[in-house]
């Protein structure tokens, strides 16, 4: 089984995130990155897929030098081998046009099965596997929390709002975004990380794919990032200890009158 | 191109969803801000049994998309179905609530049809006539304005609670209802859905606590979740917990709050270390105060704290603790 996981790296949870003077996107000097958390689950499940099935487990990411890094922690963990997408044109691309480039470099891959986190860490449009999916012709699912391989075909768990869910079979090749939760992520063995390095890296630019720029136009545009206007009139409590415990039991008692 | 505004209506077993109506309100007021008309457009087998209920809203029409191919739903039953109205109709903007079944067929639509979909949005600003759609970025912890490039049809879905439900128009006299065979065939859906089901009962049901101190990923280690249940016990209370802190096992998915675990609305909600996602605050509005206690200003939950403490709930939480056990005795 040839399973491809598509993962993006982004900047780390708990990163101090600073507006660029531009107001157009955040300032990525100064902080870290990490793989984005939903894609962690992804490739944990193809991880698993490799080993109960066989095959072979392809990392896909697209984004600047700096990617190199998830990528080779994926290899560490496990994956065969990665390609990278990576040229300045792919830099502001919007989720059509990374799963437009992404299309083309799997189309070669053919695949089993390609999974992806349900939705990025960053922007959280969810929308990139699922275009994926429209633009390889596979069929797909979302938000997925089970994957039982049924000869060519798979058998999936898919999570619905309010505790529900369904099983949804469908025959391979497929592409499925998967949900955080769906297993315990392993980490890398330091034999792991060794390994990795000697793994095969491919990079590929926008003409290795045989894309152009109006491939990849984008349909919508950021035109401007800011902090959330305040709602809300929170009453902040500042300092700690007995006094500010002293004023939050007032409030409780007197206000929301619970005790 | 006429300025319609089409509005998707999702149903689940022959009955309307509740988000649907929000659709339907984000509709109309964008049909009023771009001079447009609206249609409500319902897909299913016996989708036409629904028109009705739908054409009580003020719209120039009801469109039912009948096919046995669309008996139930499948991503590309719907996606091949709406796809073929769209381009029919040519529609200036389609309008979605976010749901899991949109999550699930609108970007498989919007790339079919080349068109661009803004989801998730929490609203939208109309610059003299041009639209500019707002979603949060980062988890939450930026806006950005989003602007549609190329051509029409542009898609758009909204968060839940963007727009209200009463905030729908009805209209004088029942909208006209026009019935149309999908074009859509059997063959062409490549997957099998199952039954609806959930995991075995729930054991702990939050939807009737009056207290609930919850904890996020700010708790750190679950050995301090202790400390989250020695408050809860103080206030009289039950625990739940953001997603996080359920998929990692420290505790069980029953108590977990969101858009995939509960929706609760007790007298207080505690927030520990949590930092307010969308999807655990659609899980926790509509309580009547919350405290929110985080180390990051910055936090989207102060968005909907009623009190908030800046700081290590691990200072904060033991005096806090004691007090309320004084205030108790005394």
């Amino acid at each position: 089984m040839k399973i491809v996981v598509c993962l993006k790296q982004v900047p780390a949870r708990d990163s101090l995130l600073r507006l660029n003077s531009a107001g157009t996107w955040i300032q990525e000097t100064d902080i870290s990155f990490e793989v984005n958390e939903p894609d962690i689950y992804a490739l944990e499940e193809a991880l698993r897929l490799k080993e109960s099935q066989g095959g072979e487990v392809v990392v896909c990411s697209l984004g600047p030098a700096r990617a190199q890094q998830a990528i080779k922690e994926a290899l560490a963990k496990g994956a065969d081998r990665a390609l990278h997408l990576d040229d300045p044109a792919f830099a502001n691309l919007d989720s059509f046009g990374i799963a437009r480039a992404m299309a083309k470099a799997l189309d070669a891959e053919k695949p089993d099965l390609i999974v992806t986190g349900l939705q990025s860490d960053d922007f959280g449009a969810a929308q990139t596997g699922v275009i994926l999916a429209e633009l390889m012709g596979l069929p797909h699912s979302t938000i997925i929390m089970a994957i039982e391989v049924q000869g060519s075909a798979i058998k999936v768990k898919r999570e619905l709002e309010a505790g529900f869910f369904q099983f949804i079979e469908m025959s391979l090749p497929a592409l499925l975004t998967i949900q955080s939760g769906i297993n315990k992520p392993r980490y890398a063995t330091l034999k792991g990380i060794m390994a990795a390095k000697n793994k095969p890296l491919k990079k590929l630019g926008m003409a290795d794919l045989g894309l152009s720029a109006a491939d990849l136009a984008p349909r919508q545009k950021f035109t401007r990032v800011y902090v959330p206007e305040k709602r809300s009139k929170t009453e902040f409590f500042e300092g700690g200890g007995k006094d500010v415990a002293a004023k939050l039991v007032d409030k409780l008692k007197n206000e929301a009158r619970v005790l | 191109m006429s300025a319609e505004v089409l509005v998707f209506a999702e149903q689940q077993g022959g009955k309307i969803t509740r988000p649907t109506w929000e659709a339907v309100a984000a509709g109309q007021k964008i049909a009023a801000d771009t001079g447009g008309t609206v249609t409500v457009v319902v897909l299913g087998a016996g989708s036409s049994a629904l028109a009705p209920e739908l054409a009580a809203v003020e719209s120039s029409g009801v469109l039912a998309v009948e096919s046995p191919a669309l008996s139930e739903y499948t991503p590309d039953g719907y996606a091949l179905a709406l796809a073929a109205v769209i381009r029919s109709r040519q529609p200036q903007y389609v309008v979605f609530s976010h749901t899991y079944q949109v999550r699930d067929f609108a970007p498989k639509l919007a790339a079919a049809l080349g068109s661009g979909f803004i989801s998730d949005c929490l609203g939208y600003r109309n610059d003299g006539g041009r639209l500019v759609f707002v979603r949060q970025v980062f988890q939450g912890k930026f806006s950005a304005d989003v602007e549609f490039t190329g051509e029409p049809p542009y898609l758009a879905s909204f968060q839940a609670g963007s727009f209200r439900e009463d905030a729908v128009r009805r209209g004088a006299a029942a909208a006209p209802v026009s019935t149309v065979a999908a074009e859509v065939t059997p063959e062409q859906i490549r997957s099998k859905p199952g039954e609806r089901f959930r995991e075995a009962k729930q054991a702990v049901d939050l939807t009737q606590a009056e207290v609930i101190v919850a904890v996020g990923r700010g708790i750190k280690a679950p050995e301090n979740i202790d400390l989250a249940r020695k408050l809860a016990d103080a206030l009289g209370g039950e625990i739940g917990a953001s997603r996080p802190i359920c998929d990692g096992g420290w505790l069980p998915m029953d108590r977990q709050i969101g858009s995939s675990g509960q929706t609760v609305a007790p007298k207080l909600y505690v927030a520990l270390g949590i930092s307010g996602a969308i999807q655990h605050q659609v899980g926790m509005k509509g309580s009547r105060a919350v405290l929110a206690i985080n180390k990051d200003r910055e936090a989207p939950i102060f968005e909907v704290a009623t009190y908030g403490v800046v700081g290590d709930l691990f200072e904060i939480v033991p005096p806090l603790i004691e007090e309320i056990q004084k205030a108790k005795a005394g």
